[in-house]
């Protein structure tokens, strides 16, 4: 106790307060551990782990052997991830335009105050976006299945060909964008409904002293206020577009001729099929960095949002 | 323009925007529809050309069959199991922490919250290798250790749990304390009361991420009988146990239902954790 060791009367009260003083000082250590403890071991330490395991050779038995930046050297020659890093992109920019333009479209529209069943109709959009991939990946499949599913059949009846649609290696990835549209919309459509909530009637009322028509006020005034928002939108969708796996993993794995070869299934393929975690981890890196760039994009973004 | 009066046109425009939003609304359906249609269908009728969307006749009984083929007593039982401990205790820890970041004064607090917050930045597919590898070494592949724990805590959960708390003033708490209040009533007694909406909003996220997730129990799950229901379904439709496209439907819905319930019990605190996250974050 300080006050014993500088000589000071220790009087039965300031004991108290002192022990009181200490526990003041170790209760929120004590509210912090549990969380923290999670975090550490299966966020902190993998994290840096994987940075670590990346210039290893592992196969999971053998003790991981230094490699140097040999797993780096074999990303640069690895066409398979210039493949899947190219699906992925595509994936993202065909998913991204298409959400954007139509959960903007049906917020617009569901944000008149006249609406009927307001509540419901935003329930049914938002549906998708809550319900696991996995068992819509199969109804998708059975949709679009070229023999017996519905979608061929409406196309024969509106005068088109059959297709081959996940068999064929033009039209595999487009399907997977029209299920990470189908499955983004509702989930954006609030951001949006939100972010509409957010804008003050005033610029409106200016807007129509100055005698601007509907599309001049959504041009002039709303969509330059949603810019936050729709930047957001923007990013989630780019960070979580990266990630597409299980609709890859159930419907077409990874193919045809590697046309849905998305970046994480080849991560998932490399380490867990082929044991090469060293390399899996490299490219885990690869994925890292693209999106920490989008990330810190969106953070340096967040810090200006105040702007308006 | 002149025949028609401005409330005419009014209604009109009106009419067309509901039939528009309407028409959407039913194609983001289509997909369930089809579900439910498939799997209410007999395994001749599923295919028929013309597609029917209306079975006839209409078998429940694959409902049943879905449940017997596999052990899905046991794969809910799994899913269900994992998805609790996950919520309550993820939803204690995340309070806990974000208590402790909003209200009290500590040394390292900030830098630990920035450092915190950086981990947000990490995906769960960047360190899935090493975190497969870390339950191993533990010995808890194949395990429902291994499904859990590293579910128990999330930067992200503390993140909303601290910006909630730090709106609500100290005073409660500091009155608590003068009255001699210990500091974990204060905390179940007076705090977790007053964060009701953060713990509903953050609750049934974790919720839906939990019991949807597929791509982590896929890594830790090694035996038949800890299959959660999204790898069951997998597995059922990789005609592990039956090829039956009714009968794979019936059990899709099994993971749907339970969601859909929950997603309109508890649609406003979805609603309102959306806006807070994405607009106050």
């Amino acid at each position: 106790m300080l006050e014993n060791r500088k000589g000071i009367a220790v009087t039965p009260v300031s004991i108290s307060r002192n022990k009181a003083l200490k526990m003041q000082r170790i209760v929120p250590w004590i509210f912090l551990a549990p969380g923290l403890i999670v975090i550490f071991v299966f966020v902190a330490l993998p994290a840096v782990s994987g940075m670590l395991l990346s210039f290893f050779k592992y196969d999971g038995i053998k003790p991981p052997s230094f490699f140097g930046l040999k797993n780096y050297a074999f990303l640069l020659e690895d066409t398979i991830l210039l493949k899947s890093l190219l699906v992925t992109l595509y994936y993202v920019a065909g998913t991204i335009v298409p959400t954007v333009a139509l959960s903007l479209f049906i917020a617009l529209l569901l944000n008149k105050a006249w609406f009927p069943l307001k509540n419901t109709v935003r329930a049914i959009y938002f549906l998708p976006t809550i319900v696991a991939m996995v068992a819509v990946a199969f109804v998708w499949k059975w949709l679009f299945n070229p023999q017996f599913g519905p979608v061929n059949e409406w196309l024969v009846s509106l005068g088109f060909k059959k297709l081959q649609f996940l068999g064929d290696p033009t039209l595999a990835m487009p399907i997977m964008i029209i299920i990470g549209i189908w499955r983004a919309i509702g989930f954006n459509m609030v951001v949006y409904l939100a972010g509409l909530q957010g804008i003050d009637r005033s610029y409106y009322e200016a807007a129509e002293i100055d005698g601007a028509n509907s599309f001049q006020k959504f041009l002039y005034v709303t969509w330059p206020l949603l810019r936050p928002t729709t930047f957001f939108i923007v990013t989630l969708g780019v960070i979580g577009g990266f990630q597409i796996f299980d609709q890859i993993y159930i419907m077409t794995g990874g193919g045809p001729a590697r046309a849905t070869y998305a970046i994480v299934f080849y991560i998932y393929q490399k380490a867990f099929k082929e044991l090469v975690f060293g390399y899996a981890s490299a490219l885990s890196m690869v994925l890292f960095l693209i999106i920490l760039t989008f990330t810190l994009f969106q953070y340096k973004y967040m810090g200006r949002r105040t702007d308006y | 323009m002149s025949f028609f009066s401005g409330s005419v046109i009014r209604t009109g425009m009106r009419t067309v925007i509901v039939a528009v939003i309407l028409f959407g609304a039913f194609t983001m359906l289509v997909p369930f529809l089809w579900m439910v249609a498939t799997s209410l269908k007999t395994d001749q009728k599923v295919f028929t050309i013309p597609v029917t969307w209306i079975p006839d006749p209409i078998v429940w009984k694959n409902y049943l069959k879905a449940w017997e083929v596999a052990d899905f007593d046991r794969y809910l039982f799994n899913s269900a199991f994992v998805t609790t401990s996950v919520v309550a205790i993820s939803l204690l820890f995340n309070s806990m922490a974000g208590y402790a970041f909003a209200k009290f004064e500590f040394k390292w607090r900030e830098p630990l919250f920035l450092l915190l917050l950086s981990t947000m930045m990490i995906p769960g597919q960047v360190t899935m290798i090493p975190v497969y590898l870390i339950l191993k070494k533990l010995g808890f592949l194949g395990t429902y250790y291994g499904l859990i724990l590293p579910g128990l805590a999330s930067a992200f959960g503390i993140f909303i749990m601290r910006q909630f708390l730090q709106a609500i003033p100290k005073d409660l708490m500091e009155a608590a304390r003068i009255d001699g209040a210990g500091e974990f009533k204060i905390f179940f007694q007076i705090v977790i009361p007053l964060c009701k909406p953060a713990i509903s909003a953050l609750g049934i996220f974790t919720f839906v991420g939990s019991w949807n997730d597929f791509l982590f129990p896929l890594l830790v799950v090694d035996n038949d009988s800890l299959k959660t229901l999204p790898l069951a379904i997998a597995s059922l439709a990789a005609g592990q146990y039956v090829q039956s496209w009714p009968i794979l439907m019936a059990a899709a819905s099994f993971v749907t239902i339970p969601v859909i319930f929950v997603f309109f019990l508890g649609q406003r605190y979805i609603i309102e954790g959306i806006t807070m996250t994405g607009l106050k974050g």
